[in-house]
């Protein structure tokens, strides 16, 4: 199938994963640091404050910083451990070149550059501009994000580029603009513990935002209610005053149904409704016709569950809706999340203290990377690539032709699905794990091998870069300067904590010289991130996520500058929608109105049980990090099959048998873990593992229309006892895709 | 303002260990973790419960230790074994009320929290408490808590007979004045003939009118 150099046990033997189990220079030498360096995780969204310590210029562990307002201090294990990444022995420190049946060599940089630069020129020349496309990453920060975005349109004028958060935010956003206006949590995290409900609707957030935890529990200690929907029972839904184990791809069932209830009961704000807001007889006809019966059966669960949380939400003094990719990551992912904030706008309980409504950003830079234009469709500042205004503005900011910047290209999947079918030849790629990440892997990893040029920037040589021509080795977060924007649309600044090994560069300046040797070098003549920054600031101005008034020196000051910040006198927007102002021209909020429909592919009688994705709190996305963290592994070695005693049972399975999990486009082996907090109709396998435990093997590449994120949380499978794999995948170590 | 103490709210508990992974962080324990999550039963729930050394106020562990290796600090805090004294013989692992003190066969010592008494002694706080990100363990003042969180804070078990006090606090209901734990005979128990309704399981909760 797919083109591979060499053998996979002979690249891992190579470049890993290996476990870093230990601190550089071992645990004892450690002593103490010569200086401490207040910067921010490296992983999820929630970007938590915290110090790394560095001695002899190498980081050798870390100290909470308890002064970061949004965390203070704590951390998952996740950030406890990301320092062990630093000086592991897996790192890249020199470019490397495929070696046919060997794997790769060294080579130079100019030799790494130069090949490069010549493998775009010919394929663009040979095929077109747009046969050569830009795939990238929401763990860059702004700066990389916005340079990435100008490199596609700029330097290759190809129309192809798009991000990994095309997997994550994608749904969220667009639901938000759709009803808000504006693509942010409308809400700081300091308003969750003032609300009296709360409502968490297909988030793990005890494993995917922890951190988030605290705010949820201080918001019960100040008297809230929890209502939690998941199909798995998960730590925050264990002790939720309402727990709904709504089945994959129901959750309208339990929004339409509860909004049905308070419209009976008089628990619609219809005030504000007419004050603020259009659209609302489209959704009341709508949720008519989701009587409690009605939507129970959509939900699949008792409707009295529906009727509840009803109860709890519709005639609560104030409230706070969170989201995630439980419910996002659906062919219906945008109606899933515009179901839910219909829920929070027919209440009028938004734009004040202790009322909101937030989506739970899942990558590093979840945010912000979705906001400088690396995005198929986007412009810097959140603006419409097809939007005339917006392209002139941008134009005259890069100093090009407005008609040089291309237009909508493909995003994630379809582009992939383009490789496949050879519509794209090349790929350059940074930031992203397709191979482990996209679902339909085996297609995916066989639209890898098609690429006739494929260049990857990384730090460690990922799954996906074992099909790369050219590795160019890149930067980790710690070793440049630069800013995310959090959960909360909050600014922060990363600091460069100690600079790349060498034989690495920093990500910013592997890309200006890319851009140099493509003849685009005065357009990208930046002297440092700071220079990006400064020109994002100005790319951005007038946009809707507007940074103009956001510098490095007032986040510093101010721990974090909320965006839209127009000018340096502004104090920043912590909270949206004060004053019911909406995003929207008009002012309003506009609702809309969302009608359940099936997904793309439901159970049957061939594949009768539903197979769901996620996370575990120990790895993050496709795991190309923290599958080399030692502690991390350890804490959860490889993936499990969660599944309900009364399925095991009916499947002849016990705790820790082999299953082989199936579905129409592939398969994955792994022990099933018998548990009683999953729905007996669902099984869950996390995503973070390659090869043949790749729970990607399984999912389907079904999309949704509007946002185009991929369809994870809900396939068809069907699960059977199996004996234990052998063969030399399955002989690897289980963090690099083995079994035991 | 009173001192500053350490609490735990077993309830917030979400598993995630990041006190585990903090905790072997420790410059004095390196590489080692001398926290304990306990997973209840995975099985059943996803229930999880974190366990420091509680330091008791007169430690049983020191007081069957036959060599007279675990000592306590002047502010309470109870000591792993000292390094010459300990002879290995895990009466204090057997003995503790709450299962903390374990042996390393490996340096043939008894180890166990110190309330990371480089960090403490040093104005910092544990480092546990400073990472837990769903505030099951906090190290603050009891107005704080009292103030931040229902219920109340105590430090009296009743462990069948034996009465302990400890210097860390848990989070218990109002009317829970002391935390009784009966012991029973393992020979006593009886399992039930039908499981009980089981307020976890997810099949149950869909069947639920």
């Amino acid at each position: 199938m797919a083109r591979l150099p060499t053998s996979i046990p002979a690249l891992v033997r190579q470049f890993g994963p290996h476990l870093n189990r230990e601190p550089a220079g071992g645990w004892t030498t450690r002593g103490e640091p010569d200086r401490t360096v207040a910067t921010h995780c490296c992983f999820c969204g929630q970007q938590c404050g915290i110090q790394l310590k560095v001695k002899d210029e190498r980081i050798v562990g870390f100290e909470p910083w308890e002064e970061f307002p949004f965390n203070k201090g704590k951390l998952c294990p996740k950030g406890v451990k990301r320092y062990m990444q630093d000086e592991h022995p897996d790192r890249l420190l020199t470019p490397l070149a495929r070696d046919e049946a060997h794997g790769f060599r060294p080579i130079d940089w100019d030799a790494a550059l130069n090949r490069t630069a010549t493998g775009i020129q010919r394929i663009q020349a040979a095929y077109g501009r747009d046969s050569f496309a830009v795939l990238t990453g929401a763990s860059l920060t702004n700066e990389k994000a916005y340079l990435m975005g100008k490199f596609a349109r700029v330097a290759l004028r190809t129309a192809n580029i798009d991000y990994n958060g095309r997997l994550c935010m994608v749904s969220a956003a667009a639901a938000s603009k759709k009803i808000l206006g504006i693509d942010r949590s409308a809400n700081p995290w300091s308003d969750i513990p003032k609300a009296k409900v709360v409502l968490v609707a297909g988030a793990n957030i005890a494993e995917c935002a922890p951190i988030t935890t605290d705010y949820l529990w201080q918001a019960r200690e100040n008297g809230a209610r929890l209502i939690v929907l998941d199909p798995r029972m998960t730590p925050i839904a264990r002790t939720a005053d309402l727990f709904i184990p709504v089945r994959p791809g129901g959750d309208i069932g339990v929004f339409n149904g509860m909004l049905h209830v308070m419209m009976e009961r008089g628990w619609i704000d219809r005030d504000f409704i007419a004050a603020h807001t259009t659209g609302w007889d489209d959704v009341e006809t709508i949720v008519a016709r989701y009587t409690p019966g009605y939507a129970a059966q959509v939900a699949g669960v008792p409707a009295s569950l529906i009727v509840r949380a009803a109860e709890m939400w519709g005639p609560a003094e104030t409230s706070f809706l969170l989201h995630a990719r439980g419910i996002e990551h659906h062919s219906k992912g945008v109606e899933n999340c515009m179901a839910a904030i219909n829920l929070v706008v027919a209440t009028g309980r938004i734009g004040r203290e202790g009322c909101g409504y937030a989506m739970i950003t899942g990558q590093g830079n979840g945010q912000g990377a979705r906001e400088q234009g690396q995005k198929c469709d986007q412009l810097p500042g959140a603006r419409d690539l097809e939007n005339p205004e917006h392209r002139q503005y941008i134009a005259e900011v890069w100093g090009v032709e407005e008609a040089s910047i291309p237009h909508t290209g493909l995003s994630a999947v379809p582009l992939l699905e383009a490789i496949h079918d050879g519509r794209i030849k090349g790929l350059l790629l940074i930031c992203f794990n397709p191979a482990v990440s996209l679902p339909d892997g085996g297609f995916i990893r066989e639209a890898l091998g098609r690429l006739e040029f494929f260049a990857v920037i990384d730090f460690f040589l990922s799954e996906t870069a074992r099909y790369a021509d050219i590795v160019l080795p890149g930067s980790l977060m710690e070793e440049d300067e630069g800013t995310t924007t959090n959960v909360e649309g909050r600014v922060i600044h990363h600091r460069q904590v100690v600079r790349p090994p060498a034989g690495a560069r920093e990500d910013w300046r592997i890309v200006c010289d890319l851009a140099h040797r493509l003849g685009a070098g005065d357009k990208f003549g930046y002297r440092s991130t700071r220079d990006i920054f400064e020109e994002l600031r100005i790319a951005s101005k007038g946009g809707v996520a507007d940074y103009a008034g956001i510098t490095w020196e007032r986040i510093d000051d101010e721990m974090g500058v909320f965006w839209p910040c127009p000018s340096v006198d502004h104090p920043g927007t912590p909270r949206l929608y004060e004053g019911s102002r909406f995003g929207h021209a008009d002012g309003k909020a506009h609702f809309q109105p969302v009608d359940w429909r099936p997904a793309v592919e439901e159970p049957d009688d061939e594949y009768p049980i539903v197979l769901t994705t996620g996370r575990v709190v120990s790895q993050y996305l496709s795991g190309t990090q923290t599958r080399r963290i030692g502690a991390l592994v350890d804490q959860y070695p490889q993936p499990r099959c969660e599944i309900h005693p009364r399925l095991a049972d009916s499947l002849g399975i016990a705790d820790g048998d082999f299953v082989c999990v199936e579905s129409r486009r592939g398969t994955l082996v792994v022990r099933a873990q018998v548990v009683k907090t999953i729905r007996p109709d669902t099984v869950f396998v996390p995503y973070h593992w390659p090869l043949d435990r790749s729970a990607n093997n399984c999912t389907i590449r079904a999309i949704d229309p509007i946002s185009k994120i991929p369809e994870f949380k809900i396939c068809a499978v069907r699960v059977s006892k199996v004996s234990q794999p052998s063969g030399d995948l399955a002989a690897l170590e289980p963090s690099a895709g083995g079994i035991r | 303002m009173s001192e500053l103490a350490f609490f735990i709210d077993y309830s917030r508990c979400i598993g995630c260990q990041a006190c585990v992974q903090a905790c072997e962080e420790c410059d004095t324990h390196r590489g080692r973790s001398l926290i304990h999550l306990e997973t209840i039963e995975r099985r059943d729930s996803v229930q999880t419960s974190p366990q420091v050394c509680m330091h008791c106020v007169d430690p049983i562990c020191a007081r069957v230790c036959p060599s007279d290796a675990i000592k306590q600090t002047p502010d309470g805090v109870v000591q792993s074994a000292l390094t010459p004294r300990c002879i290995g013989c895990s009466n204090c692992v057997l003995a503790c009320p709450f299962g903390v003190p374990k042996y390393d066969g490996e340096i043939d010592q008894m180890m166990k929290c110190d309330m990371c008494y480089d960090r403490t002694s040093t104005g910092r706080r544990p480092m546990c408490a400073t990472v837990c990100p769903s505030g099951a363990l906090a190290f603050t003042t009891i107005e704080e808590i009292l103030r931040t969180r229902r219920g109340h804070a105590v430090n009296d078990w009743q462990f069948g007979d034996e009465h302990v006090r400890t210097k860390v606090f848990v989070l218990v209901p109002t009317e829970v004045a002391r935390v009784n734990v009966p012991v029973v005979p393992l020979s006593a128990l009886r399992r039930p003939s039908r499981p009980p309704s089981d307020p976890y399981d997810v099949a149950e909760l869909l069947e639920a009118r």
